[in-house]
């Protein structure tokens, strides 16, 4: 007992140190799965307020560009109204009208107030959280593309994991044609994200539009990723190729939150085909 | 400086600076200075070192929060805290004795050179190859290591002689 408690006291420094690092670890490696990581991270109270206010400052600068985004996607959508010539209802998107039609989706607008854009695993933080019912696995975009998927959600905050991030895996397909890859990143440039294991017979060429596939509960089908820049011509085994995003991720303001009011019914049935 | 800034103050101002000010530089599209690592430099000398492991511990912890970057900056910071006698040992030569009379500023520019040097390196590449988190980007780490530590340092030393009183 006296040679246990005389090792204590000789190297007491080391063990604490070894605990506090045994911490830590622990904190990285559960960082890196995904919402997993249910206590550090910035969409908590203190921290995501910090950033709200920082945020609603250095706003002013982006205004301009925000604007312009803002126009030329007011310009799209009215002249894909124009197109389809549809009856139009004056009503808000959250509320669930399935009366006249059956309704899939709902979009919520967030601001965002936390970007990261430089490291191998990337998160951003929305201001808005669970009591705007922004849950896990709903898919954040804007007009120019998509952005990623949220992960964490405290009550005012939820934390999104960006496509540029290694773990982020997104069902992504050639616009012209039904060939489906998923979308990934190798953490190099910012710009350029990677679609693999797209099939081989796939007809792929430099500039064809990549968007998202439908085939996940998480993004509606349809919305823009970006084009494709460098397709690898040599026998690998993972056809990738580079795809160069339509969004700045270095610059972002507001966004969408998507919720599949589908994915409860799809993912029980997808349960039933696994058993 | 006449009197040495009290812990807290010196906590949270370096917290605040890194989170607001300094993760936002990106010179060049990717090099930050990680200057919050001036708390190891700079807290007293003291015998008991579980407070200083516990303090630095928790201010790269408060930086994980704000980053989202899980427990690498606890981790490096933490590994430097823990290393930081050896080299108070190797480079001034001051045993646990003279701790209580120990003051940084005294000490020469090239000592003070030597222990932030290390410091500041061991403390980085700890941090960028958990970031990095795979061998592939190997190369990155060693340059990102070097690029953020001349900055860090840069920035430390420039701090100092402009904050420092000139007898």
């Amino acid at each position: 007992m006296q040679q246990i408690i005389y090792f204590f006291q000789k190297f007491k420094n080391f063990l604490f140190f070894l605990l506090l690092a045994f911490v830590s670890l622990a904190l990285t490696f559960n960082n890196l799965n995904f919402h997993k990581s249910k206590f550090v991270n910035s969409a908590n109270f203190i921290s995501g307020g910090l950033y709200s206010q920082a945020s609603s400052i250095s706003e002013y600068w982006n205004l301009k560009s925000e604007n312009k985004r803002l126009a030329e996607e007011n310009t799209r959508l009215k002249n894909r109204l124009e197109k389809n010539n549809a009856v139009v209802f004056n009503i808000d998107s959250t509320i669930i009208d399935s009366t006249k039609y059956h309704q899939k989706y709902t979009f919520t607008t967030a601001k965002i107030i936390h970007n990261n854009y430089t490291r191998n695993f990337n998160f951003l933080t929305i201001n808005k959280g669970t009591n705007q019912e922004i849950e896990h696995e709903m898919a954040v975009i804007n007009s120019k593309g998509i952005i990623g998927i949220t992960d964490n959600s405290s009550s005012g905050y939820a934390r999104v994991q960006s496509i540029l991030n290694r773990n982020s895996k997104i069902n992504a397909r050639l616009k012209h044609s039904n060939y489906f890859g998923s979308l990934g990143w190798n953490g190099v440039n910012y710009n350029v994200v990677q679609l693999s294991d797209i099939p081989r017979q796939a007809p792929l060429q430099i500039g064809d539009t990549i968007e998202t596939g439908g085939k996940s509960t998480i993004f509606p089908e349809g919305i823009l990723i970006g084009v494709i820049t460098k397709i690898n011509k040599g026998n690998t085994a993972d056809n990738t190729v580079d795809v160069t995003l339509f969004n700045d991720m270095s610059n972002l303001g507001y966004v969408y939150v998507i919720k599949n009011l589908d994915k409860k019914e799809i993912n029980s049935l997808e349960v039933l085909q696994d058993e | 400086m006449n009197k040495t800034i009290n812990t807290p103050t010196l906590f949270f101002s370096l917290l605040f600076l890194q989170v607001f000010v300094l993760n936002n530089i990106l010179f060049l599209g990717f090099i930050n200075p990680y200057l919050y690592i001036v708390f190891v430099f700079l807290y007293p000398l003291k015998e008991n070192r579980i407070p200083f492991l516990f303090y630095s511990f928790l201010l790269g912890l408060s930086i994980d929060f704000f980053s989202d970057s899980g427990g690498i900056h606890a981790l490096s910071i933490l590994c430097i805290a823990y290393l930081r006698p050896f080299f108070v040992r190797l480079y001034f030569r001051k045993l646990v004795a003279d701790y209580a009379f120990f003051k940084l500023k005294s000490e020469s520019f090239g000592k003070i050179f030597n222990y932030a040097v290390t410091l500041t390196l061991i403390h980085h590449f700890i941090y960028f190859s958990f970031a990095n988190f795979s061998f592939n980007n190997f190369s990155m780490v060693l340059l990102n290591t070097l690029y953020s530590s001349v900055f860090t340092l840069l920035l430390y030393f420039l701090g100092t002689n402009i904050f420092t009183k000139k007898e």
